[in-house]
């Protein structure tokens, strides 16, 4: 049981960027085999974390510190939801690299690069204890998504990548500033002393802007969100995997880590703007989704839809909003991630994305066709998927707070269904109109590989919820407790408690809920 | 006995100047002599920075010659960046030199006697030591920029550079001369002490003067028309060097001179210092991005980068001192490789090549000089994890220790300005079709110092942030 004793997360991080830099000088195949080796090296250290992460235990586990970069200290830890997130990163990761592995023919070592030298950022991100060194890595993901964009996108690739650079840039660089600045007040840029300081109220304000700058663009959160289809749409598919399935949640992330527990007064403030503007997201991109006659664009509508649920439950400021807003993200990113893989499957035999050129596919790709309802089911939020657990408990603790946004916010799940079964009538049922499409095969065992996985983890979630819940309710409640001095009287009026959620309770008792209740 | 100590204080000087002159008696003697005149020059670099590591080492602070100059940390820290830059400015010249049919012996005679001018200029303390420095500089640099005579740009760069150099030195006399009629003195600390109870509108008038005429020496905005011309004209050898150690030197300078002298009534020059840093910042990106030459397109970035640096020195602060010196050092590391890459962009028939057009697709041709410049450019842009993001951080990490937060935010949105061009930079080599007409470069020492440098700029840059951060806090207290 040495474990602890071992830097895990700085070899998560040093594997990928060795293999990176061996695949810039080797033939392609050599350089999707070390690729794929150095993901699934890395998706077991992932189980071998959380076999190990003790979800009683002290609140960072596998902490490291080494000070050989001066102001920035490279300390890594992580609490239950980075847990989660990196998990969820180096589950995907492998499955991009298979997704690439026919598709992406041109440059393929410097493919494998960007790729994995994306999959240390990603993890960074989530482990970093270091408000700079977070900084670093959540910034440095611009470069290789860039050139992902760039290189190996499709026809807009240039416009497209500009756009989600200078725009993620924007959004990013005020952050900093407001950074520098919390580190000058407190001293220090240790990220769990920080979430222990309590800021100015009048200051907490400019510094929430500052962050939601940030993570609002990255989110993407209306009306900032205009970067992601086009990104989405031309990136190629396991970009676009990537991309919906992890870099989308930094900003979740951000806000869980940084905006709500850093600046608990703002915060509560600004739940007025992040309702409105989530309340209007849920409903214009899932119309705006139903209109689509580009199956990528279309789901990339629908991330935007489904990470407004995320920025309502979030800013609940109770358990089961904070919970299921974790669980939608993570049930996002593997059913988002699917679909893309779906739609990069089709759209290997047919090279178009355009709706209208598929139909009836049920006919001739029956195991297709299933695989793409189960993901359909768990994007629209049907029971025993994932998609249900998350949404459902981020809606019923944003019913603690504002029926109204709640109810706005829950058309978002029958516009959900609405959009996306009619895109799958149209791809899957119906007759079959064009020769060629009715002419492609059944997917090959690779993809099934690659859906296959996805599938099982979005059925298991959506079955057994608990295994993802308990290594993040005791990081959820700590962050409740924390935020709870600011916390908003709701408008509904709550006879009881839910007796689960209070015992985890730190510092205030249920007594304060039904108080709140009755209000 | 008096002279005895002062000229030990200027030991690096009296070595560069001597060689200087020795040089160009074997130059007389010998026609083809440029690369042993060369590899001489480098040598007496190097004694002369081993006498300033030897001071700094000391901590040596004394004043020379009646206060006319003096050896502090901040003036050896100056030299010794100058010293390193000037260095491989020479050790990547000669072989472009030899191209063009230009590698005469004159070059590094000229850039040791630049320095020289350099070395004064860093530690002057007096108005007049100060204008004798830049002068001997700028004369040094004015013949350097048309250097390649047979070249019309470059003869026209060296004009244009002379007629506008001038001017600026002008206004920088005339501003002396209303500072040292109001003031009384012409030393810095005695301007300073006169500057201690009251600024009249005389003396107003001088600063103005003078920091125009150094802005112009910075190449910061509005003074820095002359910037593009000469440096897309000048050999691209001496555009590096022209980016890097003379740009050291009269940054050194300002500060030295705003501290010094007019250190005592920050509001008179803070929001001038804003306004230039503001203004180089948005001129510099916005400039940049029409630009179709790689020469020009470097001259509007190091326009936006003394910008960021100029945010330091509107801070007075210590702090803000010693990030001005991260940046620097940075920018050099930066600056330079930049020019050793496009050095390296010949094509077929040995021509240099400098245009967008010509670097398209060059990630394909040459993927290693293409990751490197690719490097050097997200550096400039300042997008971790590559160094350059470092010399940003602590710049506006001192603006907003020193309460400039509204400085610091406009100056940071307008990096993503500067971002765009930098970006095109690398999708014109990644992104687009190959053009495939640069061919693989023969010089090794090119190849060495951009690899070299490409990994200074890399996340490997990092390992140097204690030490960067111990010696230029450091030199920045020596003017505190």
């Amino acid at each position: 049981m040495n474990a602890a004793d071992i830097p895990v997360l700085s070899i998560m991080l040093a594997i990928p960027v060795v293999a990176a830099a061996i695949c810039l000088f080797v033939r392609a195949e050599l350089a999707r085999i070390i690729a794929l080796s150095a993901t699934l090296l890395n998706l077991v250290l992932g189980v071998v974390l959380w076999l190990y992460y003790d979800p009683a235990g002290a609140q960072w586990q596998f902490t490291e510190s080494f000070n050989v970069f001066g102001p920035i200290g490279w300390r890594l830890g992580i609490d239950g939801i980075s847990l989660t997130l990196i998990m969820l990163s180096v589950f995907l990761m492998p499955i991009c690299i298979g997704a690439s592995w026919t598709s992406i023919q041109k440059r393929v070592g410097e493919y494998m690069a960007a790729f994995l030298l994306m999959e240390t950022l990603m993890i960074g991100v989530f482990a970093a204890q270091d408000l700079l060194l977070f900084y670093i890595f959540f910034e440095a993901g611009l470069i290789p998504m860039y050139l992902i964009i760039g290189i190996w996108g499709g026809q807009d690739r240039i416009y497209a990548s500009y756009k989600f650079f200078l725009y993620t840039l924007l959004g990013s660089l005020v952050m900093l500033i407001a950074m520098l600045w919390m580190i000058q007040f407190a001293g220090t840029a240790d990220i769990p002393t920080l979430l222990n300081t309590d800021f100015p109220a009048e200051a907490q304000k400019w510094l929430w802007f500052a962050f939601f700058a940030s993570f609002a663009v990255k989110m993407p959160m209306w009306p900032v969100h205009t970067w992601l289809p086009d990104a989405h749409v031309q990136a190629p598919t396991a970009g676009s995997v990537i991309l919906a399935g992890v870099l989308l949640k930094m900003g979740g992330y951000g806000f869980l880590r940084f905006s709500l527990p850093m600046f608990p007064e703002a915060s509560a403030d600004f739940i007025p703007l992040v309702f409105g503007l989530s309340m209007v997201a849920v409903v214009y991109t899932s119309l705006v989704a139903l209109v689509q006659q580009d199956m990528k664009k279309l789901i990339a509508y629908s991330s935007v839809a489904h990470m407004a649920i995320v920025t309502v439950g979030l800013f609940t400021f109770n358990q089961q909003g904070i919970e299921g807003a974790i669980i939608v993200m993570l049930s996002h990113g593997l059913v988002s991630g699917a679909l893309f893989l779906c739609v990069g499957v089709i759209y290997d035999r047919l090279h178009t994305r355009e709706i209208s050129r598929y139909g009836g596919l049920s006919v001739n790709m029956p195991k297709y066709a299933l695989l793409f309802m189960l993901f359909t089911m768990a994007s629209v939020g049907l029971p025993g998927t994932s998609g249900f657990v998350g949404e459902f408990l981020s809606l019923s603790g944003a019913y603690k707070v504002s029926t109204w946004a709640t109810f706005i916010a829950t058309t978002g799940i029958i516009l959900g269904a609405g959009y996306m079964l009619y895109l799958y009538r149209r791809i899957a049922f119906g007759p079959q109109v064009n020769a060629d499409a009715a002419a492609m095969s059944d997917v090959n065992g690779r993809e099934m590989w690659l859906l296959a996985p996805i599938g099982v983890v979005v059925l298991w979630m959506g079955v057994y919820p608990e295994t993802f819940l308990a290594p993040i309710r005791r990081d959820v409640a700590t962050i409740v407790a924390r935020i709870e001095r600011a916390a908003p009287v709701g408008d509904s009026k709550l006879k009881l408690v839910d007796p689960t959620t209070a015992r985890y309770r730190v510092v205030h008792g249920p007594e304060k809920n039904v108080a709140e209740g009755s209000h | 006995m008096e002279l005895n100590a002062s000229l030990s204080l200027v030991r690096p000087e009296v070595i560069l100047s001597f060689s200087a002159l020795g040089l160009l008696l074997v130059a007389a003697w010998r026609e083809q002599a440029g690369r042993l005149i060369s590899i001489l020059s480098v040598t007496a670099l190097g004694a002369a920075a081993a006498f300033v590591i030897n001071f700094m080492m000391n901590g040596t602070n004394s004043s020379a010659f009646d206060g006319l100059l003096v050896n502090d940390a901040f003036g050896n820290f100056s030299k010794i960046l100058i010293f390193i830059a000037a260095a491989i400015s020479l050790m990547i010249a000669p072989r472009f030199l030899e191209n063009a049919g230009a590698m005469r012996a004159e070059y590094p005679v000229l850039i040791l006697l630049s320095c020289v001018g350099m070395g004064v200029m860093v530690s002057a303390t007096d108005l007049i030591s100060l204008y004798i420095g830049l002068e001997l500089q700028s004369l040094s640099a004015y013949v350097l920029a048309s250097f390649v005579r047979s070249d019309g740009r470059s003869a026209e760069a060296g004009l244009k550079y002379f007629v506008l150099g001038a001017l600026a030195s002008g206004m920088l006399l005339f501003g002396a001369s209303l500072v040292y009629g109001f003031a009384g003195s012409t030393s810095f600390a005695a301007i300073g002490t006169a500057m201690d109870t009251e600024v009249g509108l005389g003396l107003i008038f001088g600063i103005v003067f003078i920091l125009s005429g150094l802005a112009f020496k910075i190449s910061a905005a509005p003074f820095h028309m002359w910037t593009p011309d000469v440096y897309e004209g000048a050999p691209t050898p001496v555009t590096a060097f022209f980016a890097s150690a003379p740009k050291v030197a009269a940054i050194a300078l300002t500060i030295r001179i705003v501290l010094e002298a007019f250190g005592s009534q920050i509001l008179v020059w803070q929001q001038i210092i804003i306004a230039v840093a503001l203004m180089s910042i948005i001129i510099g990106a916005v400039g940049a991005i029409g630009q179709q030459n790689l020469k020009r397109l470097m001259a509007y970035s190091s326009i936006n980068n003394v910008g960021f640096i100029l945010i330091g020195l509107a801070t007075g602060t210590e702090q803000g001192i010693s990030a001005m010196l991260v940046y620097l050092v940075i920018y050099v590391a930066m600056t330079l490789g930049s020019f050793v890459c496009l050095m390296q962009l010949k094509d077929k028939d040995g021509g240099y090549r400098e245009e967008f057009a010509d670097i398209s697709g060059l990630s394909k041709t040459r993927p290693a000089l293409a990751a490197a410049l690719a490097i050097f450019m997200f550096s400039l842009a300042g997008i971790p994890p590559l160094f350059g993001f470092w010399g940003k951080l602590v710049v506006f990490n001192a603006a907003v220790a020193a309460g400039l937060l509204p400085l610091a935010v406009i100056g940071i949105t307008a990096s993503v300005i500067g971002a765009f061009y930098y970006l095109k930079v690398v999708k014109v080599m990644y992104f687009d079709d190959a053009a495939d007409v640069i061919v693989e470069s023969d010089d090794k020492v090119l190849i060495w110092t951009g690899g070299v440098l490409a990994a200074a700029n890399s996340p490997l840059g990092y390992f140097a942030i204690p030490a960067l951060g111990i010696w230029t806090a450091y030199a920045a207290r020596a003017l505190f």
